[in-house]
């Protein structure tokens, strides 16, 4: 008995220092640049977590609405970006998953290996190509083109993983609603989708996070200070001059970070149950 | 003659069949639909697929790359329109056929009906097939095609005129020294960053996860919520933080937490095989809490009986874990483990982000931490090699597509037999 105490104890005791050493890896650097952005200066040289003297100098330059920083208008270039990707990204993918799940029709198969194989292929490996498209389309510098772009580029994989949630669901369910004589997008909108929640959360997150991850198709198309997106336009902020800018940097970061990293946080339990059924059934 | 093969014959001028059916409605729709394509696109496909097959003959009148994407756009056109053509042949056949068997004609209503109950799942997944074929089919078919083309820096309109080469890219590939030197590099360091890392990041969440669900843990709110922090802030912010944190000169890594242990300044940037060190740490960094979410998942879908059955049985603690957390663990994720894989094989924004792929090499146009995919990035955007950059991408998505082919079967037959 007494070495089986012991044995939790030691147990225990290694298990919080991990998580312990683990919060320190995860929280230092997001404190470090917390700092970075109330330290005064440019430069990074004196910064320190908790600033001898703290100012909000970098906070009001980005919104003093600089030529070469716009920080205000590429906040609002991802924000818009994001969401209508979003929501073209959840109505494409819902709408193909019904399709693929619950009917049977010619071409069903061939479609489905040919979204497996396309989610493989790097969207962005194809470069030139959507740069001589935004051209002859004249839609350079267009956030419309790069949003459908984002879309196409969403749509295999969340299809796939929409699908395979849909599956889950009992086809019973849609035949009962069937004799009770609802039609397809009846069923579909008042029984299918308000089910497939989890997933469809799983999704408006990949919609939401896609863009704002991206920095290529976005660099690619977007040529003009003023329609950059919060990557373009915080990436070259670092690079400008090497360092020089980091503590405006480190500014905006925050101010985009903290409202994205809330919303994840809320929303996370919605996020695990899909994910965790979208990992099972693949 | 009887009637099916009349129709059919008289439908290679699309509707004359359906007319011949005596299914006039029908019929005008299909010439009218053939009209209209003609007269939309008559100048597309001669011009197209004129400039697909010479890419230009004049300069500065021709634009080659352009003449190729027109080219591929009429093909894509044209593919579309012979479905069409292929409908109309077959409704006609069809129809003769019931004549034949004298066997009442479908009314346009019914067709109507028809279309509607076998259409409604082309008609919901035709837009987004549309947008896939806009932004992901057309793109990947152009760059495909590149790929056996010259277009390079000294080829490149609207000065000069691009021709097809045929396979010399890819030869070239193997057979000139610095291209097989460098490809050969790239893809080594690509197989094992995609390793370590999604290793790394992998191993590290299911750790992490079995951890943080001990029954006896307590604040387990609060470390979920801070082991979930790395995915909730944007990626590209986080990555553009750690470059700052590893600077060689101002990084907080080198002056405040190794001077601390008195250890010297450490070349984080400017030396490869730091740079490669620094690339997987942060990847792991990223990259674990949606293991870690996803395994908790999964832990606490883990009936309680086994345990206690096992407790029964004296298992000891490791045997459980052995025995039961494992492999549960790994049945259930296998597939989201193998989509870290490709994910990381394709991760080009941390390589980028953090130091450009960087350091820069001698003599080579990929730098030191460069994998495949910003390799081909930089030879695109800084070096205008645009064929080769195109025919690596064909190898990529070969290689990539042959392994995660594989993969998933192994998964699934596993699967079934289990």
């Amino acid at each position: 008995m007494q070495n089986m105490k012991k044995q939790r104890l030691i147990r225990l005791l290694f298990s919080y220092a991990l998580l312990i050493f683990m919060t320190t890896i995860i929280v230092y650097p997001l404190l470090w640049t917390v700092g970075a952005s109330f330290n005064p200066g440019n430069s990074l040289v004196s910064t320190s977590i908790i600033p001898a003297n703290p100012t909000l100098d970098h906070y009001k330059e980005l919104f003093a609405g600089k030529d070469s920083l716009q920080y205000v208008q590429w906040y609002m270039n991802s924000l818009k970006i994001s969401l209508f990707t979003m929501l073209g990204t959840i109505i494409s993918v819902s709408f193909t998953a019904y399709a693929f799940s619950r009917f049977r029709f010619k071409g069903r198969k061939n479609a489905l290996t040919l979204f497996l194989l396309l989610q493989m292929i790097p969207q962005f490996s194809a470069l030139i190509a959507l740069f001589v498209l935004a051209q002859i389309l004249g839609m350079m510098n267009s956030h419309w083109l790069l949003i459908l772009l984002y879309i196409g580029g969403l749509i295999p994989m969340n299809t796939y993983l929409m699908k395979g949630y849909m599956d889950s669901i009992p086809i019973d369910l849609d035949e009962s609603a069937r004799i009770d004589g609802a039609s397809n997008t009846r069923i579909f909108l008042q029984i299918i989708m308000p089910l497939s929640k989890p997933m469809v959360a799983v999704v408006a997150m990949n919609g939401f996070t896609g863009p704002l991850g991206d920095f290529i198709l976005s660099s690619t198309i977007l040529r003009t200070p003023e329609s950059y997106t919060l990557p373009i336009g915080l990436y070259n902020l670092v690079n400008e001059v090497m360092g020089a800018s980091y503590t405006t940097f480190a500014a905006g970061a925050i101010l985009i970070s903290i409202p994205i990293a809330l919303i994840f946080i809320l929303l996370q339990k919605n996020f695990v149950s899909g994910l965790t059924a979208g990992g099972t059934k693949g | 003659m009887q009637h099916h093969k009349k129709a059919l014959l008289l439908s290679i001028v699309p509707g004359l069949g359906q007319f011949y059916n005596k299914q006039w409605v029908k019929g005008l729709l299909f010439f009218l639909a053939s009209v209209s394509f003609f007269i939309a696109f008559k100048d597309l496909l001669n011009m197209g697929l004129w400039g697909i097959v010479t890419l230009g003959t004049e300069v500065p009148r021709d634009n080659s790359v352009f003449l190729l994407a027109q080219g591929i756009i009429a093909i894509l056109v044209l593919g579309f329109g012979l479905a069409v053509y292929y409908a109309n042949l077959r409704d006609a056949y069809r129809n003769g056929k019931l004549r034949d068997d004298n066997q009442a004609l479908h009314t346009l209503k019914d067709d109507y009906q028809n279309l509607i109950g076998q259409g409604y799942p082309y008609l919901i997944s035709g837009p987004s097939l549309f947008v896939l074929i806009f932004a992901v089919v057309f793109p990947i078919l152009f760059s495909f095609a590149l790929a056996f083309t010259n277009y390079d820096l000294y080829h490149s309109p609207p000065a000069n005129l691009v021709d097809w080469v045929g396979l010399q890219t890819f030869s070239e590939i193997f057979t000139v020294d610095i291209w097989r030197s460098t490809f050969f590099d790239v893809l080594a360091w690509t197989v094992v960053w995609t390793l370590v890392a999604s290793a790394l990041q992998v191993s590290l969440g299911i750790l992490l996860a079995i951890v943080v669900n001990q029954k006896d843990m307590r604040f387990k709110r609060f470390f979920r919520t801070i082991l979930v922090l790395p995915w909730a802030v944007p990626g590209f912010v986080t990555i553009l933080i750690f470059a700052g944190l590893f600077n060689d000169s101002f990084g907080a890594i080198n002056n405040d937490i190794l001077a601390a242990f008195g250890i010297d300044p450490i070349p984080w940037l400017t030396n490869a095989s730091w740079s490669k060190l620094a690339l997987i740490l942060m990847q792991g960094w990223l990259g674990f809490p949606y293991i870690f979410l996803v395994t908790t998942g999964v832990l606490q879908s883990i009936p309680d009986d086994l345990y206690e059955a096992a407790t029964v049985d004296g298992a000891s603690i490791w045997a459980k874990f052995k025995n039961i957390t494992l492999p549960m663990i790994l049945i259930a994720m296998a597939p989201i483990i193998i989509t870290q894989f490709t994910f990381n094989f394709n991760n080009f924004n941390i390589i980028y982000l953090f130091n450009g792929g960087g350091p820069a090499v001698p003599g080579s146009t990929a730098g030191g931490t460069d994998i495949l995919v910003s390799w081909i990035y930089k030879l695109t955007m800084q070096s205008s090699q645009y064929s080769l950059a195109a025919a690596l991408t064909i190898l990529l998505s070969v290689f990539v597509i042959t392994i995660a082919l594989w993969q998933f079967r192994r998964t699934n037959s596993f699967k079934e037999g289990a």
